[in-house]
């Protein structure tokens, strides 16, 4: 029997565009034909978790959510939804942004399931968010005289969603690429409202650690950060506050080298897909720098 | 092809073959029935020309090589082309003469033709019930396509619920193969072909209202309070309000709980519902903070007909009906103009009804 793969998303009542991260990805992977079947479901939308994997006709199942985080939605919601016999919240083994996969079976159609970590905690995220940077400032060899602001939410919603985004932000500043690296909150200290208060270059990219653009992402960062007092009459590309360059790049989860970690987090879980990952990067003309 | 249908014939003989009235039987000698003919004693090679062409024998390919094996997706492509669930035994003459005219069905607001390609091979077709032959419809082939047609309503506003009946106009596919058309449909109604299986098979999951609310966490864990185990008005209003075929194509199944069944009636849809859904569940949520509310009195002068206005103006947005309503018709409850008039008149410079406040002063 084929396997399949499925990417487990919020999705929205309200915002048409909440779902178009899992479905661009979603469609990216098709392209590849790594997997005979994708399909994608949603928290919010249709097919809803609890119902999904019926519509799947394969024996063995890689379930990605795409999540940011590890927490409520990854360990509650979505093995609860799916029905995953056996889980608990160790299965992972994680420490917050360490998971990897865990081999389950659905109670509601006996499939196999390899549900895999949120696509946020996974290392290749980091690449992403460099790929953002790029993407938005439009030049592929960005790093030298700019800082790099990773975004997120802070520990008030999510203990883990803090931890993945100073992960990432530890993990960029590694590579020595960009100048500075900061990891700001929404709603903690360091706060994105002080955004150019962090960094002394002029010249600052300012990458949201969410999957889908919306609310947060469109209204409340913008208008924090003074890119502009009403987000409805927009911003340059960069806009100017405070003697910095703001180079804002909307959620990164809309870049399409996710689909990328998308892949790996299948590949953890014993998918044998490395050409379609070689496929995703060079559409997404990913630069040949990645870690491994 | 011919080889292909042909071949596969020859290689299943020897396990035998019963199927829409065709019989194949044989390992190196067989015999080769239908309806119509009944041949014994046949070699290969006279196996072989007798299923060429055979409608009886690409039949059995279309449905045994072609078609998604899945029993859901099988049983529901027998369904779109009316041919019984089981295999069956008489002539496939009269399917067959259908098919060449096409055999149309619905599946909500989805019409499905169905008709006869080379080599017994199906095409399918697929548009909204609304549209017809002097219709101008944009034409798709991918199935993939139906996911971006089914978000928007034919207003370009958003489609939380796919089941709702506002999918939107304009549209067919045609040429389409079984697989696609079970994918197409899948994007437009999720999940709704394996649920409607379930359903004919006897073992559709249901899960009823309350044992799906004690599921719930996080935000909508509240929804639990509503229910003290003193009747379950509540509930007929949730479904009165969400789950009638005014709003929902699905058949709602889910009761109270096992042993109570709401009053409401649950819809004719084809496919059922098989518990609250996400968009319920996030109404129940505010329905249940709503409900807890207690009652207050309050004092309003209005004349007989500014209440009617106002019971006719509840019931025009409860029913969809205000975007109908034309400009200058001010008989109507939720005209525009009139429903000004009612504000102008009857409201204070707070927006207060008769200048009445909400809270107590």
């Amino acid at each position: 029997m084929p396997d399949a793969l499925v990417i487990a998303a919020h999705g929205s009542h309200l915002n048409p565009s909440s779902s178009a991260p899992a479905f661009d990805h979603a469609d990216r992977i098709r392209e590849t034909g790594a997997f005979d079947e994708v399909r994608e479901t949603f928290w919010k939308e249709e097919p809803a978790f609890r119902e999904v994997l019926r519509t799947v006709d394969a024996e063995e199942v890689y379930v990605v959510p795409l999540f940011i985080s590890e927490g409520y939605f990854t360990e509650e919601i979505i093995p609860r939804e799916l029905r995953l016999d056996g889980w608990n919240t160790d299965s992972w083994d994680s420490d917050g942004t360490s998971a990897t996969t865990a081999t389950l079976t659905a109670a509601d159609t006996g499939q196999t399931i390899q549900y895999c970590g949120p696509v946020g905690s996974h290392d290749a995220m980091s690449d992403v968010i460099v790929q953002r940077a790029k993407s938005v400032t439009g030049d592929p060899d960005v790093g030298e005289g700019f800082g790099l602001a990773v975004v997120g939410h802070g520990t008030k919603r999510n203990e883990n969603s803090a931890k993945a985004i100073e992960y990432h932000a530890d993990r960029i500043r590694g590579m020595d690429r960009f100048d500075e690296v900061q990891a700001l909150f929404m709603d903690e200290d360091p706060e994105i409202d002080d955004v150019t208060g962090f960094f002394d270059v002029s010249d600052i990219v300012v990458v949201p650690l969410f999957i889908a653009d919306g609310y947060h992402t469109q209204e409340d960062i913008p208008e924090d950060m003074g890119l502009t007092d009403d987000y409805r009459e927009g911003y340059e590309l960069p806009e100017r506050v405070d003697g910095h360059d703001i180079w804002y790049a909307g959620a990164v989860g809309t870049e399409p080298l996710l689909a990328d970690v998308v892949l790996e987090r299948t590949v953890e879980a014993g998918a044998d897909v490395r050409g379609a990952i070689e496929q995703v990067r060079n559409r997404t003309r990913m630069a040949v720098e990645m870690d491994d | 092809m011919t080889s292909e249908y042909v071949d596969a014939l020859v290689e299943t003989a020897s396990d035998g073959i019963s199927f829409d009235g065709l019989r194949v039987a044989g390992d190196g000698e067989y015999t080769f029935e239908t309806p119509a003919v009944e041949l014994t004693e046949l070699s290969e090679a006279a196996l072989r020309d007798v299923a060429a062409g055979s409608p009886y024998v690409t039949n059995w390919y279309f449905w045994h090589a072609q078609t998604p094996q899945k029993d859901d997706r099988w049983a529901f492509l027998r369904r779109v082309e009316d041919a019984p669930l089981e295999s069956e035994t008489d002539s496939i003459h009269d399917r067959y003469e259908a098919l060449d005219d096409g055999v149309t069905t619905t599946w909500g607001q989805l019409e499905i033709t169905v008709t006869l390609g080379t080599a017994g091979q199906r095409e399918y077709s697929l548009s909204h019930v609304a549209d017809g032959a002097d219709s101008e419809l944009h034409s798709y082939d991918e199935s993939l396509q139906a996911r971006e047609l089914a978000r928007l309503d034919d207003d370009g506003r958003y489609r939380p619920l796919k089941t709702a009946p506002t999918l939107g106009t304009g549209w067919e596919f045609s040429g389409l193969g079984p697989e696609a058309l079970v994918e197409a449909v899948g994007f437009f109604y999720p999940a709704t072909i394996t649920n409607w299986h379930r359903e004919q098979n006897g073992n559709l999951d249901v899960s009823h209202w309350t044992e799906t609310m004690e599921r719930q966490s996080g935000i909508y864990q509240v929804v639990t309070t509503w229910d003290r185990g003193e009747g379950h008005e509540h509930v007929e209003w949730v479904a009165e309000s969400c789950c009638t075929d005014s709003q929902c194509l699905k058949r709602r199944e889910w009761q109270y709980d096992e042993e109570r069944e709401l009053e409401t009636h649950g819809g004719d849809g084809v496919f059922p519902c098989r518990e609250p859904c996400s968009l319920v569940i996030s109404a129940a949520r505010k329905f249940t903070k709503l409900d807890a509310e207690p009652t207050h009195s309050y004092e309003f002068e209005l004349t007989p007909s500014e209440k009617e206005q106002l019971e006719g103006l509840i019931d025009a947005v409860a029913e969809g009906r205000v975007g109908e309503i034309r400009e200058a018709d001010i008989g109507k409850d939720a005209n525009r103009y009139r429903t000004r008039f009612l504000r102008a008149r009857r409201f204070d410079e707070d927006s207060q009804l008769c200048g009445v406040p909400t809270e107590e002063e």
